[in-house]
């Protein structure tokens, strides 16, 4: 094991498999120049050469068409989106080919591609640089969604994307890019789409979440709790599409006790569909209605005390937690 | 090269045509004629169903191109796409399978008339959003050249499919990677029920190429030697390495947008005015009986054989069983 930052873990994913496949390429706006903007490319321009880590123009709507035609013509595209909001540009590519293609046409061909979102809440970047959009996608069949929330998870599921023969959108919560944790050092590492994580057991409440947020506001949401003599499972989705129900629901059956946590807005968000599946195969064995805790019903705002407001609060999870008993 | 070039007819007279090229292109034409007036028939009795959108009057451009490409080369096509993919060779049988939405179709009944594909043969899909097949292959065309081969990558698109965005970043995008793109405009004159001239701001779609420096050609569309001369040459400098062109194929859309529209935005003299005077399939066969290049016996021995072709296809479709409804949840993911 090696503690490295989860923008490095992105890195010796990228490295890995272009080195294993000569079939990866890279492309994206200011990735070769600049290694990213959140330096996450860093490393490749120069092992792999400005044709294989290629700088775009600024054409969200021709990245992800060119990394379908590419794709379709034998190429495992990975294109980058610089904020997780610039997909919205797209979306024909996005909802329209890249989703549909391989069940439209038969299944004749497969989409191998993978599409890097840097998403979430960073300091005051207002209301298009900072959404979690991973239920819009969720909403399309033929989409794969990753949604790491540690290094080791970073690069495992990376490269589990990148060799998926479905496309992938991959999550990757700006705020994480910085922080450090252990990665394995076998480059046969990788991590299963569509597996859950617990990231620590428990026996009162099953809290699943995903993210940035599982990784600080529901760490601290399991200290409060235990403070209380409330036991917390912490359960880590990691993949949004296909979602680990198998997971959920074994510990919801052991808990008796819901409550999910995620950073996008609340309303028509991907919580509400664990806890409408949760209801629907596993209502008796609850002891308390689910909870649901995402952003409000609002653009994200600018004003630190608004961007505040919108934030995740620890506190008032637990509150909520707690009259679950 | 950026200047805007006029493909007239061709030098080269008639009869110095092999029979054989002649041959091909008339039973492209022919083929995807008879299998358009099949399609339709069947349609308006009630035998086909969703959209249909119909190629009838433009056949010359897909004859023209892709009597200049192989199997390996790539196209993107259109919601109007049955033309193209005939004329790049796919199984009429499986494509009519497909339009009557039965199981041993293309894409297995999931695609029907307005999303075929054949990925033997290049064909990489027709494509139900308008403007939404530029991106791809100029995507195809980036994994060629990644690849280091010699394959070309034609995207067809319509004059009304011009004004998407996705056009200009097309463009842009295989302009300033040079890549082997061809992008060939059908100017049908008419975008859905619109003409042109409303929505449009240049007198030639290929003036637009002026903007990303990448040659624009316009040639007489239903004219199909002309545009094989025309898709002959630029199809041997894209694939020399010169970087992607487009060729604007003068024509007029002879029926509605969709089986079924009323047209009311157009006079039925001005359609049939066009069609007389300018049937691609008619001015053929005029100019190679005229030169002595084919004999009247050579074109209706063409013409019976894809009439017989069609009707194989056709037989089949009807005969062929509808996907079975537990088939909606099979390839969705791999």
């Amino acid at each position: 094991m090696k503690t490295i930052t989860f923008s490095q873990a992105t890195q010796e994913a990228m490295i890995e498999e272009m080195e294993r496949d000569p079939s990866v390429f890279v492309m994206g706006e200011d990735i070769a120049r600049q290694g990213g903007i959140f330096g996450q490319f860093k490393e490749l321009p120069g092992r792999f050469g400005t044709d294989r880590v290629r700088d775009t123009p600024i054409s969200e709507t021709a990245i992800v068409g060119a990394a379908v035609g590419a794709a379709l013509a034998g190429m495992r595209p990975v294109a980058d989106m610089h904020f997780a909001d610039f997909m919205l540009v797209c979306g024909d590519e996005v909802f329209n080919q890249m989703a549909k293609v391989h069940y439209m046409f038969g299944a004749q061909k497969t989409v191998p591609m993978v599409l890097r979102a840097p998403d979430g809440l960073i300091s005051q970047a207002a209301a298009q640089h900072s959404q979690m959009v991973e239920g819009i996608f969720a909403h399309i069949p033929g989409l794969k969604i990753v949604s790491p929330s540690n290094p080791a998870d970073a690069k495992g599921l990376l490269k589990s994307a990148i060799r998926d023969d479905n496309p992938v959108i991959y999550f990757e919560h700006k705020a994480l890019f910085s922080t450090k944790g252990e990665v394995p050092e076998d480059s046969d590492f990788y991590v299963p789409i569509g597996k859950g994580r617990i990231d620590k057991v428990g026996t009162d409440v099953t809290v699943v979440s995903w993210s940035h947020c599982l990784h600080t506001t529901c760490q601290e949401v399991v200290k409060l709790a235990e403070k209380e003599g409330i036991s917390v499972e912490l359960i880590d989705l990691r993949t949004i599409v296909p979602w680990d129900k198998e997971m959920v629901l074994e510990s919801v059956t052991k808990t008796s006790r819901l409550c999910i946590v995620h950073e996008a807005v609340k309303h028509g968000g991907f919580g509400g569909e664990i806890a409408a599946t949760v209801a629907e195969e596993a209502i008796g064995m609850l002891d308390a209605p689910i909870l649901r805790f995402g952003a409000p019903f609002t653009p994200v705002p600018f004003a630190r005390t608004l961007e505040q407001a919108y934030r995740l609060s620890p506190e008032k999870i637990v509150a909520g937690i707690r009259k679950m008993f | 090269m950026s200047a805007l070039a006029i493909h007239k007819e061709p030098t080269v007279p008639v009869r110095k045509y092999s029979k054989k090229l002649l041959t091909e292109l008339y039973g492209k034409m022919v083929t995807i004629r008879l299998f358009e007036q099949t399609v339709e028939s069947h349609f308006l009795a009630g035998e086909i169903p969703g959209f249909v959108h119909l190629y009838i009057g433009e056949e010359a451009i897909a004859a023209g191109i892709m009597a200049n490409l192989t199997n390996r080369d790539y196209i993107e096509s259109t919601h109007r796409g049955h033309g193209h993919t005939i004329a790049k060779g796919a199984d009429l049988k499986r494509m009519m399978a497909e339009i009557f939405g039965k199981a041993t179709g293309y894409c297995k009944g999931k695609g029907g008339s307005m999303h075929i594909a054949d990925f033997s043969i290049g064909m990489l899909g027709a494509n139900g959003i308008v403007g939404g097949g530029y991106t791809l292959a100029v995507g195809a065309g980036l994994a060629t050249k990644l690849s280091g081969e010699d394959k070309v990558s034609v995207v067809f698109f319509g004059d009304g499919a011009s004004n998407r965005g996705t056009f200009h970043e097309a463009l842009n995008m295989a302009a300033i990677w040079q890549l082997p793109v061809l992008f060939v405009c059908e100017m049908n004159q008419w975008a859905s029920t619109t003409p042109y001239r409303t929505t449009t701001s240049v007198e030639n779609i290929a003036d637009r190429c002026q903007g990303y420096s990448i040659p624009g050609y316009v040639v007489d569309g239903n004219d199909v030697l002309a545009v094989y001369e025309a898709a002959k040459d630029i199809v041997a400098d894209i694939r020399a390495g010169k970087g992607p062109a487009l060729l604007e194929c003068k024509t007029y859309r002879i029926k509605g947008h969709f089986v079924g529209d009323p047209e009311k935005y157009r006079t039925k003299e001005e359609v049939q005015h066009e069609f007389e005077t300018n049937n691609p399939i008619t001015r053929f066969e005029e100019k190679v009986l005229k030169a002595g290049a084919l004999t009247q016996a050579d074109l209706d021995a063409v013409y019976k054989q894809a009439e017989q072709e069609i009707a194989e296809a056709l037989k089949f479709a009807k005969e062929s069983p509808e996907p079975s409804p537990e088939a909606i949840y099979e390839d969705l993911y791999v």
